[in-house]
């Protein structure tokens, strides 16, 4: 029994370690006064702030721009990727992509930046393309290392598809390609969504990454954040992160349920099937 | 073995057949996985309207063969052939095969009509007539009722159905069954066994299944071939094959049999005689061999329930042993006794219990065992 | 054995395999090439600020190269003791976020099935939310006049403020604040597929519960605390926010150095040759975590 309290009690203090300092900032947006630190009575004045700052709002349209098409765009190559190293499994060089959609997912935020800035320039000095740094440098490297996020989730979900119900149905007459529209997509589709979801926040929250390929006049949202939290704690950006804290947790717990509870039925019945075969 | 009385109908049929020409026909077909071969050189013809099972246990290769049939898997080497047309490199969703598969792999994201629909909505059939087609296959198999149930609302037993019945549907030349009652529980696996081979024979379809259960090979086929390590050892009627093993891959793998090492004594042309060290009395079988046989070491093959168990030495020079019980098995019906012989080694012999609660030989008995010049076979080493 | 064999349709499967793979070749391993080359480039002031990479002299293709950047790494030992002092700071916070994720993984993987989904939703979720906004809520609890410090002064416990913010001390707090979920989630996915009958065995066998969690639960939890370390000890390597936002002077990480020499002293080649070492470094850290994560990936075959 001894153990046990001890792990419980280090799970609360985890849960408290995780969400104090989040409440407390959530807490210290409604002040009304300049000063962060003292409390100087309820007020929303620093929300009215940030919704009328032109700058902020400009960076916030461009982040969910680049966070759409990066989130689209590594979601269906890590779908090709999943499917390559899932499903067609003897392909010379497939131990080289499974390592290369696996790296991203540890390398330091640096190197990738850095190493793909490197590239942008030296392609531009090559062949002219890409034609300065902005918002579609941005763009391939946040598809870049959310392939590999995305990968992980989608394939996670393919291995666990019984593999006969493919064979099922290229053997009642339907080609590869009309096979996956008619029976792993409609299987599948909610790890798609969680894959899309996971790189649409992965990539509004990058300010490393960006900070390295972006280029003049395509500053996006984190960028913005940063550069006014490095000169110390303001009213202001907790408001602006109090507004991050909701949305965020709002789209990710919503998605979650219906994720979750779309998975959960599609699992039954999987698990029925294998209950059946033992 | 209840083939016993299967044996008269499955003759016929196979007799009927010779005059049939092959349906399907593979041809030195041999699938390699990395230097060791799945399937080595098997040749096969496959009679139409007959019901085939591949016998053989895990690893044997008769999965890896379905499969190529199925079109899942090219063969390193060899020819298929089905009704005259090669279809040894077309793709699965091209060939006039269907298969159940061993997990059934119904859609689950489709209702049981849908399932059924599914192999006519590829080939584009008019609405009308999938329905129709859909309707009837529902009413073979008799799940009318549960037509918009998602699989996952179904019993085992009712899932088989639909996998048979989509299966099906498309009038196949051919279907293939993996490990049909694989998935289900023994009870259900003997109703289901007969309720499959009545669907069969009712649409007449030629069929070829894989199972490593030799009771299901038995009951379904009309033929069977025993499979080890990708060949081929043995075809036949279950009959041929349990009562005329041609080697003892085959005695051991379908039913129990007591295989004793001889020595041929003598090979004429209406008897022979073999002595084994085993045993304190020649063998005496009622028919020869083939002659032009260098080979004297050969293995002499018993089934235990063609052995009798005696409390007091047998009468005659010939065919029988002597020994002490050992243990004994009793299973309801009759009873296996292992009787340790004299010279040590165990043999199987079987005790039907014909009365309630007579006097049976009991551990540590003396008893001795005896058979009919014609009960066992002999076998090459 | 089972495999689809889509080999027939040469298109659709070169189609399939070759898009993902273009693109993490030309954007994930050509940049790693060219950052390998800008390394023994020469720094220039023109833009860009290193020497042409190749250039066609009578008709000839010629490559100069320059160890100038390196000789600076190991000339200037303040570069060494950067790298030194981020794996420092990179071991001691896996250590923590071991010591915390642990129990909370396992309370979530022993916890009754229905609950678990939630109890993880718990911990994941202020980790859904943005990175840097974590990083700054720690800026206002630790500086000198903030939460924390006016508790302890309010409660006599001190004096005067602690100078937390900007110390190492407060670095600490930050990695293992941000990276603590990255433990977790592979620790709690690989104890919840333990069979509990091992621990009843264990238990029959008459083995106490704490032997029987050092005998048995942790060796079967190795793969998920090997992916776990991984996955915070690495990117807190080269990590640059934390150390940026909370770190002090005294707080050198090489993350940290790398940006400043990129962008205050624009010397692109000793960049280079920074980040070149440091993936050096971490090598069989990445090498290890992608064994564990392909076998994953690839499933259990």
């Amino acid at each position: 029994m001894k153990s046990l309290t001890f792990t419980r009690c280090m799970f609360w203090f985890g849960i408290l370690f995780l969400y104090l300092p989040m409440v407390i900032l959530i807490i210290y947006s409604f002040n009304a006064g300049r000063n962060v630190q003292v409390w100087a009575g309820f007020s929303t004045h620093w929300y009215g702030e940030v919704l009328r700052d032109r700058q902020l709002m400009a960076a916030l349209g461009r982040s969910l721009r680049v966070a759409f098409f990066s989130a689209t765009a590594a979601m269906l190559l890590g779908l090709l990727a999943s499917i390559a190293i899932i499903r067609m499994k003897r392909f010379r060089g497939r131990g080289l992509l499974s390592g290369m959609v696996t790296a991203p997912l540890v390398m330091p935020d640096v190197i990738i930046g850095v190493s793909l800035l490197m590239l942008f320039v030296s392609l531009q000095q090559a062949i002219g393309w890409p034609q300065g740094r902005g918002l579609n440098t941005v763009f391939i490297a946040h598809t870049t290392f959310c392939v590999a996020y995305s990968t992980v989730v989608i394939s996670s979900r393919l291995r666990e598809l019984d593999e006969s119900l493919e064979e099922a149905a290229q053997d009642l007459g339907a080609t590869p390609v009309s096979t996956f529209f008619q029976v792993t997509l409609p299987i599948i589709w909610p790890a798609l969504l969680s894959a899309w979801l996971l790189s649409f926040t992965l990539s509004l929250d990058d300010v490393v990454i960006a900070s390295f390929v972006t280029g003049p006049g395509a500053t996006t949202l984190p960028i913005e954040v940063f550069s006014s939290v490095r000169l110390g704690v303001s009213p202001k950006i907790n408001a602006l992160a109090t507004m991050i804290i909701l949305v965020i947790s709002l789209i990710a717990f919503t998605s979650w349920y219906v994720t979750r509870r779309i998975d959960i039925r599609n699992r039954r019945q999987q698990l029925a099937y294998q209950r059946e075969m033992e | 073995m209840n083939a016993a009385t299967e044996t008269t109908a499955s003759d016929v049929r196979a007799r009927e057949r010779v005059k049939k020409k092959p349906l399907l026909s593979i041809e030195q077909v041999s699938k390699e996985f990395d230097g060791t071969y799945a399937v080595d050189s098997v040749n096969l013809q496959i009679y139409s309207g007959e019901i085939f099972a591949l016998l053989g246990a895990s690893g044997s290769g008769k999965s890896t063969l379905l499969r190529i049939l199925a079109g899942f898997e090219l063969p390193t080497a060899g020819r298929i052939r089905l009704d005259g047309q090669d279809l040894t490199g077309m793709p699965p969703y091209k060939r006039p095969i269907n298969m159940m598969f061993q997990s059934y792999a119904l859609f689950p994201h489709m209702t049981v009509e849908q399932n059924l629909a599914f192999g006519l909505r590829q080939d584009r059939l008019p609405r009308a007539e999938i329905k129709d087609r859909v309707g009837r296959m529902l009413d073979m198999v008799q799940m009318k009722k549960f037509a918009r149930r998602k699989p996952h609302q179904l019993s085992g037993g009712q899932r088989q159905r639909v996998a048979l019945a989509r299966s099906l549907a498309k009038q196949p030349k051919m279907l293939l069954l993996d490990e049909p009652m694989g998935a289900l529980d023994k009870k259900l696996r003997t109703r289901m066994q007969l309720e499959v081979v009545d669907i069969l024979e009712s649409v007449g379809v030629t069929c070829v299944m894989v199972t490593h259960d030799q009771e299901e090979a038995m009951t379904m086929a009309d033929r069977l071939a025993i499979m080890d390590e990708g060949r081929i050892e043995q075809v036949g009627t279950p009959v041929d094959v349990y009562e005329s093993p041609t080697n003892r891959m085959v005695a051991e793998f379908i039913g129990s049999v007591n295989i004793i090492p001889a020595e041929i004594q003598a090979d004429e042309e209406d008897h022979m005689i073999l002595r084994s060290p085993e045993l304190p009395v020649p063998i005496y079988i009622g028919h020869g061999v083939s002659s032009g046989i260098d080979q004297r070491d050969m293995l002499f093959a018993l089934r235990p329930e063609k052995t009798i168990l005696c409390t007091e030495q047998p009468e005659g020079d010939y065919n029988w042993a002597a020994g002490t019980v050992n243990d004994i098995a009793y299973l309801g019906g009759h009873s296996v006794y292992h009787v340790k012989l004299d010279s040590g080694r165990v043999v199987q012999t079987v005790l039907a219990n014909r009365e309630r609660r007579s006097p049976r030989p009991t551990w540590e008995d003396r008893v001795w065992v005896c058979w009919e010049s014609d009960a066992g076979v002999v076998l090459r080493d | 054995m089972r495999r689809i064999d889509l080999s027939r349709i040469p298109g659709a499967r070169w189609g399939v395999i070759s898009s993902p793979y273009l693109w993490m070749l030309l954007f994930f391993l050509l940049p790693f090439i060219i950052v390998a080359r800008i390394s023994v480039a020469e720094a220039q002031l023109s833009i860009p600020p290193f020497s042409a990479l190749f250039q066609w002299a009578a008709d000839r293709l010629t490559i100069e190269i320059s160890f100038a950047s390196y000789q600076w790494l190991v000339a200037d030992d303040t570069y060494f003791r950067a790298y030194w002092q981020s794996i420092q700071i990179a071991f001691f916070s896996t250590l923590l976020c071991i010591l915390i994720g642990y129990p909370v993984a396992y309370t979530i993987a022993r916890a009754p099935a229905h609950t678990q989904p939630t109890l993880l939703l718990l911990i994941l979720l202020p980790s859904w939310t943005s990175f840097l906004i974590r990083v700054y809520a720690w800026m206002g609890l630790l500086s000198n006049r903030g939460l924390i410090n006016q508790a302890l002064v309010g409660m006599g416990i001190t004096d005067g403020p602690i100078q937390m913010l900007n110390t190492n001390f407060a670095v600490y707090v930050g990695v293992v604040y941000a990276y603590l979920p990255f433990m977790i989630l592979p620790l709690y996915a690989n104890l919840v597929k333990h069979d509990n009958t091992l621990l009843e065995a264990a238990s029959d066998l008459g083995a106490r519960k704490i032997i029987s969690f050092f005998r048995i639960t942790l060796p079967l939890s190795k793969n998920g605390l090997i992916a776990g370390s991984m996955l915070v000890f690495i990117p807190v390597v080269g990590e640059y926010v934390i150390p940026e936002l909370l770190g002090g002077r005294r707080t050198l990480m090489i993350g940290k150095v790398l940006w400043q020499e990129f962008f205050n002293n624009r010397d692109w080649p000793l960049a280079a040759a920074l980040a070149l070492v440091m993936i050096l470094i971490l090598l069989i850290p990445i090498m290890i975590f992608m064994r564990v994560q392909q076998k994953e990936l690839e499933g259990r075959r």
